[in-house]
């Protein structure tokens, strides 16, 4: 479960989150959605522990446990997984070779056993098969000459090999075709489990068409200002974002 | 109004001209190696030590970082030779080599060389008086005016003369190893050269190995020449692992490579581990339609100072040159790159290219960069660009929300940085022997460990 309470947060003075409340159940796909420049992103980052931001107040739990004063790389370890608007390039570091880094880094964190690499190559080949991904594209440098729609599926296939308990999906849906956005949209049905909740950031409707949400907020000006269930998602889509006092700038 | 303006001589400077008119009676050499011997001593004198407003040395101003001259070394004795062979039986040395002791070329310790190839001592060379030999070996063309250069060509003791036939074919590298057998601090001169025949491909594996026989590293202060020459269609894939010598040492080495027509020259170099290292690279393309690609990666910590100074003379049509350089800067360490290609007019098709780039770890770390084209041609491709930053806090990021802790992620991406060029050497012994260095050097940088990721 992940709970943010009353969360401000801002850079250089400047407030980005607004005494922001979110719980998100085990379980649960809760879908964030507003206009541009809400700070949907800056939540997703500030959770995830990019330290460009100052948490003036709040706090926020992942599983009961505060994630504020952890490293990024800790709070991976403790179930928490971020797919990004723009997976980064990693030029350099064969696909594989970080996979095979990532989930052992996190196994001996946990005080588990590394993966042989027969083990690894195995549960590699699974979910890789489901998401597309070829051989090829594996032994390739991370996200080096992907496609958008690639790095979105490699995204998703790190997702199903560290199998956290709570996701966060930042925009996966933007730069998909309907091929690609149908692929991405089965992967995470697939890790959909009652003990996994997932947020879901998106601008428009047509990815929950394919991840149905339990719930829907609405964020505005740094903060949540209606929540609601999947019928929220049509009427949006319908009306825009226009009632709720879209301000741009904010990343 | 102008006067000329004498510097005192520093200590070093004193030292130096004492060890020249000490020893110069006893250096090898017939008359006309001695007259060489006392005019390159002369162009040394003339200008002294290399300093901040000589701007080849702007960087690496000599006079101020090297205050002392150590002692010229003597030759290795038995024991100190008994003492290098056990050590190299016990770090499994390559078989077929050829091995400097302090400067000196000791045959005792050298072998395994196929057939095609002639080695004898710079001492033996510069005594038998061949001019066709001493002719390559004086010819200072390349590096005229370097007074470290002129240095060398005064003082050198030995070294060794490789002469491959036309036409030999060897895969296995050929291992030059530069030992530093003294008990005692010592400066070293040498002067080798690898005479490559026409159609000739060999491999040179330059190795750096500090160790005498009370098994500790001694500081030294070594100038060491090496004199490439490329007939027609030859080829030379070169690598050199400048590492292990000693704190507070002077480590200067200087390439001069002349390059025949329809050629190819690969040079590869990790310098890590060191006081203070100047790599200085002089190549002339003389023959039409040759390549040569120059690389090299630095991994400096401390108030390590390490200087890659190039000068690529495009003098013929067509030849292709391609110079990248990498830096990893942590602590206090400095980081010198200067490149210049030059095209001599009718290098018409010349095709040059040189990158330098720099990741910098600390606020103390320094690099300067100081590319340069000088062309008069006008039908050429060349370009030439250098970076400078941090590591990118995106990448890290992104790693670190895979599960990587920080160190580990730096490493994975410093690792990824240096050993783009090291794939590039060709051969996977020599490969795995870089990418360990490099390793071992990222994993030192912090007490934790980096997983072996090579079965991935």
């Amino acid at each position: 479960m992940l709970e943010v309470n009353n969360l401000n947060v801002s850079v250089n003075g400047r407030k980005l989150l607004d005494d922001l409340d979110l719980t998100v159940r085990d379980g649960e796909v809760a879908a964030l959605m507003g206009p541009n420049g809400s700070g949907k992103s800056t939540l997703s980052h500030v959770i995830a522990g990019r330290k460009d931001y100052t948490v003036e107040t709040g706090d926020i739990l992942l599983n009961g446990e505060s994630l504020l004063n952890l490293e990024p790389d800790v709070r991976a370890a403790k179930g928490l997984f971020l797919a990004f608007q723009y997976p980064i390039e990693i030029p350099g570091v064969a696909t594989l070779t970080f996979l095979k880094a990532a989930l052992n880094a996190q196994r001996k964190r946990r005080g588990q056993e590394e993966l042989s690499t027969p083990d690894f190559m195995k549960r590699v080949k699974t979910s890789a098969g489901k998401l597309k991904i070829s051989q090829d594209m594996l032994r390739r440098a991370l996200n080096v000459g992907f496609s958008g729609g690639e790095k979105k599926r490699m995204d998703i296939l790190q997702m199903a090999l560290l199998e956290p308990s709570f996701a966060i999906l930042d925009e996966t849906d933007s730069g998909l075709d309907i091929d690609a956005l149908r692929i991405v949209a089965e992967g995470v049905n697939a890790l959909r489990a009652p003990g996994r909740g997932f947020l879901v950031i998106t601008h428009y409707q047509r990815l929950l068409d394919y991840v149905v949400p339990d719930t829907v907020h609405v964020m505005a000006q740094g903060r949540i200002v209606r929540s609601g269930g999947k019928e929220l998602a049509v009427e949006l889509e319908k009306n825009g974002y226009s009632d709720y006092n879209a301000e741009p700038a904010v990343a | 109004m102008s006067a000329e303006i004498i510097h005192a001589r520093t200590p070093a400077e004193l030292s130096l001209a004492n060890a020249f008119d000490g020893s110069k009676a006893r250096l090898p050499g017939n008359a006309a190696v001695a007259k060489w011997r006392e005019d390159s001593f002369k162009i040394f004198s003339a200008s002294g030590l290399p300093h901040r407003r000589v701007e080849a040395w702007h960087y690496t101003d000599l006079r101020a970082l090297m205050r002392d001259a150590l002692p010229v070394a003597t030759p290795p004795d038995a024991m100190a030779i008994d003492a290098l062979r056990k050590n190299f039986a016990a770090a499994d040395a390559p078989g077929q080599r050829l091995v400097l002791a302090d400067g000196f070329f000791v045959p005792e310790l050298s072998g395994g060389l196929p057939a095609g190839i002639k080695v004898r001592s710079l001492a033996s060379v510069l005594s038998e008086g061949r001019s066709d030999l001493i002719a390559l070996l004086s010819s200072q063309d390349l590096a005229a005016g370097d007074s470290m250069v002129a240095l060398n060509a005064a003082l050198m003791q030995d070294g060794v003369v490789i002469e491959v036939a036309p036409g030999t074919v060897v895969e296995k590298p050929l291992n030059l190893i530069h030992a530093t057998a003294s008990q005692i601090s010592s400066a070293h001169f040498s002067r080798s050269a690898l005479i490559v025949g026409a159609g000739a491909s060999i491999r040179l594996a330059e190795w750096g190995h500090a160790a005498n026989r009370a098994g500790t590293v001694q500081a030294s202060q070594a100038n060491a020449c090496l004199i490439v020459s490329l007939g027609d269609g030859a080829r030379l894939a070169h690598t050199a692992m400048v590492t292990g010598t000693a704190a507070n040492s002077v480590r200067l080495e200087t390439m001069m490579a002349r390059i025949g027509a329809g050629a190819k020259f690969d040079s590869f170099a990790l310098v890590s581990g060191i006081g203070l290292v100047r790599r200085q690279i002089f190549l002339r393309f003389e023959g039409d339609g040759s390549q040569a690609s120059l690389s090299g990666v630095s991994l400096l910590g401390g108030r390590e100072h390490a200087d890659t100074t190039l000068q690529v003379e495009h003098a013929a049509q067509g030849c292709m040159g391609r110079e990248t350089f990498k830096y990893i800067l942590d602590e206090e360490a400095t980081g010198v790159f200067q490149g210049k290609i030059h095209v001599a007019p009718g290098a018409q098709k010349t095709d040059g290219k040189m990158l330098c780039k720099a990741v910098l770890l600390s606020d103390m770390a320094a690099m300067n960069n100081k590319p340069e084209l000088e062309i008069f041609a006008d039908d050429v491709a060349c370009g030439h660009g250098a970076t400078c930053g941090g590591l990118d806090i995106d990448q890290l990021f992104y790693l670190q929300t895979r599960g990587l802790p920080l160190p580990e992620a730096e490493a994975l991406l410093l690792e990824a940085f240096a050993s783009e060029l090291i794939g590039g050497i060709g051969h996977a012994g020599l490969i795995h022997d870089f990418s360990g260095k490099v390793k071992a050097w990222l994993s030192s940088r912090h007490s934790w460990r980096i997983p072996d990721r090579s079965q991935a």
